[in-house]
């Protein structure tokens, strides 16, 4: 698999990778840009590009308002897949599809399988789509070594991990705890045991997301876990004050 | 016929439609909600404490009540009237709500949290939880607390927190995403009260358990009244669990359903949230579960639009969409202006005020009934009462004594 073996690389010389996160068309094509330029500067590992939806229930207030004003100002799917084309040919990094399910399934399995490969990602993460729905998407991915993404969180069982774990490609995404992305969360014991039963139920790189926004974080993280997920919290930087304070950011975040 | 006879792997699927799209955080405590309500559905004791809880508080068997001066007036069918209405809080949403009372009773937790439009389903919600001792907060769009200041009004007093939300276009849809994003924080003392047969499942499946004592109570009461079975059943589908409640007792029987969606301007204008009655609507997955949504090409929803807040949603109850589907249900659309119509023609000849949502069932009827020959029944499910719509209907029929009144009172206040 392209997108694990290429972790796999990088864990070679880095002992916690980053992935960041940007909302397609928020605030514009031009800030994403931008942004990317900044994050690849900085040694960014992955980016998940997240398509724009009208309900977009998993997510927290910053990144709600992002997809609202996108699909408002009218950001389409097929936008996201040239935007991520362009990306693809010109950053070093990986590139995933993060969305709602409803747009995979709006276009079709087929087509959303043909133009994300086309495009140049490596895989997808859908939060609603449980695995159990997955099936005929997972194997269509693997004609085209797209890897889907698939979440553990703490609230699931020993057999529900298990069935989770049997089911990932390229990494897994830990969920750090309860709640939508952007807020506060606390790195201790809990998270401390939680990851360490994601590692009894896979052996593919674990990445870290929601809440995960400083220096702190990522230090706690180290031996704990392989990939760092940043989200809202580079958003926010870059809303307060654009290129110099995602500048900081970055420089604080990996000091 | 039984609706929940699913095939192996199927569960919660009526025909391609239903399923459980959802975060994974919320997996564990779907599957427990799964569990408790199998538990609830196969103890025959939990059906008699719903039916008792319901004729001690909520004054069931609402009746039927026979039509004659309408009937007569229109020269046809005989025109029968399910009286969810005279329910305590005055619509079929208590019937759910107090049913998914006694389930949140056994899962142990303390606190509800529900969606609402209209705000039928949230007053209902806040009633119940004041009854069982629940902590309670209601997630209505800021449109829609801005329209429906009178429910809101009593939420609050009956002690739950009203939040106005603020996303997206303002309305149920939104408020349902901003109650999933407090269940996937609080699922460990919350449970999700959702007040339509919509959403993941078990709840479709549930909404529809419980409302199903309208259609068990309305088969015996219209064979007692009329002397014979309905020729046809009209319900109104917003989410759709009045009308689900209703055609559960006719399921098997030689009887036409009908479904009445909110058509709003009418086809083509893009106001109205007809999903099946008219061809706007297409297949999708959203809030959790896969049915007819209105949405764009690209799977992003649409607005919607209808005189009755309580139909203004975008998409519809899974199990009617395989029924109609099959055949089984019919599904039309009744436009804001038949339904003034019809509302002041009800309200004279036969002293009743459905409400706006109910009345688009009341405007099928009159439009079918004088078609139909006098020894055919006609029976409507009146889901709601329509004093509650005071202001909006006030505001469609431009009653100049109500504008006075309310002029008056803002000077007492101080305007």
């Amino acid at each position: 698999m392209v997108l694990e073996q290429y972790l796999r690389e990088r864990l070679q010389q880095k002992d916690l990778l980053l992935m960041t996160h940007v909302v397609c068309g928020y605030p514009s094509f031009e800030d994403n840009w931008r942004e990317l330029e900044i994050m690849a500067e900085f040694g960014v590992d992955m980016v998940e590009l997240q398509f724009p939806f009208s309900e977009p229930s998993a997510d927290g207030p910053l990144f709600v308002k992002a997809n609202q004003e996108a699909v408002s100002s009218g950001v389409r799917p097929t936008d996201c897949f040239e935007f991520m084309r362009k990306v693809c040919d010109h950053f070093p990094f990986k590139v995933l599809m993060m969305g709602y399910y409803n747009t995979a399934f709006k276009m079709g399995h087929d087509s959303f399988i043909q133009q994300l490969s086309a495009a140049g990602g490596c895989g997808y993460i859908l939060p609603d789509l449980p695995v159990e729905e997955a099936g005929e998407l997972h194997q269509l991915s693997k004609t085209k070594e797209l890897a889907p993404i698939v979440l553990m969180t703490p609230t699931n069982t020993d057999a529900r991990l298990n069935v989770l774990g049997a089911a990932a490609e390229g990494f897994i995404y830990a969920v750090a705890r309860k709640g939508v992305t952007g807020g506060q969360t606390e790195m201790g014991d809990d998270l401390k045991t939680f990851l360490g039963r994601c590692k009894q139920y896979t052996n593919l790189p674990v990445a870290v997301g929601f809440g995960v926004s400083q220096k702190a974080d990522l230090d706690f993280l180290r031996g704990k876990a392989d990939i760092a997920i940043i989200g809202t919290a580079a958003l926010k930087a870059w809303k307060m004050g654009g290129e110099d304070s995602l500048r900081v950011f970055f420089s604080d975040l990996l000091s | 016929m039984s609706l929940f006879d699913f095939a192996d792997g199927r569960e919660g699927y009526y025909g391609d439609y239903g399923g459980t799209f959802l975060p994974e955080i919320l997996a564990t405590t779907v599957e427990e909600l799964r569990l408790c309500f199998r538990g609830c559905k196969e103890d025959p004791t939990f059906w008699a404490e719903f039916v008792e809880l319901m004729r001690t508080y909520s004054g069931r068997p609402t009746p039927v009540s026979y039509l004659e001066n309408l009937s007569n007036k229109l020269g046809g069918a005989r025109i029968y009237v399910k009286r969810e209405d005279l329910n305590h809080t005055g619509s079929h949403k208590i019937n759910n709500v107090m049913g998914q009372g006694l389930i949140c009773k056994r899962l142990g937790k303390k606190r509800v949290i529900a969606e609402t439009g209209a705000g039928q389903h949230g007053f209902a919600t806040a009633t119940m939880a004041a009854r069982f001792g629940f902590d309670c907060k209601i997630y209505m769009g800021a449109v829609d607390v801005a329209r429906q200041r009178p429910n809101v009004f009593w939420m609050e007093n009956l002690g739950a927190e009203v939040m106005a939300v603020q996303d997206g276009q303002r309305t149920l849809k939104d408020a349902i995403n901003e109650c999933l994003r407090d269940w996937v924080t609080n699922m460990a003392d919350t449970h999700y009260v959702l007040g339509t047969a919509c959403g993941p499942h078990p709840f479709p499946e549930m909404v529809s358990f419980f409302q199903a004592i309208i259609g068990k109570e309305a088969r015996q009461q219209i064979i007692q009244e009329a002397g014979k079975l309905p020729d046809r059943v009209f319900a109104c589908v917003g989410g759709g669990s009045n009308a689900i409640g209703i055609f559960q007792g006719f399921m098997d029987d030689n009887v036409e359903l009908i479904g009445v969606e909110a058509g709003g301007h009418g086809p083509g204008s893009g106001l109205h949230a007809a999903r099946l009655a008219y061809d706007d609507a297409s297949v999708g997955v959203a809030q959790g579960f896969k049915t007819y949504f209105l949405q764009n090409n690209d799977g992003n929803m649409l607005e919607t639009h209808s005189i009755a807040a309580g139909l203004d949603y975008i998409g519809i109850n899974p199990i009617l969409s395989d029924l109609w589907e099959k055949d089984r249900v019919r599904f039309e659309a009744a436009t804001d202006e038949m339904v003034r119509d019809t509302l002041k023609l009800v309200m004279r000849t036969e002293g009743l005020i459905p409400a706006l949502e109910s009345t688009h069932a009341f405007a099928l009827a009159v439009a079918e009934a004088p078609k139909m020959g006098k020894d055919e029944v006609i029976l409507i499910n009146q889901s709601g009462r329509g004093d509650k719509d005071i202001f909006t209907v006030a505001d469609t029929i431009e009653d100049d004594h109500w504008k006075e009144f309310i002029k008056n009172k803002a000077v007492e206040y101080g305007a």
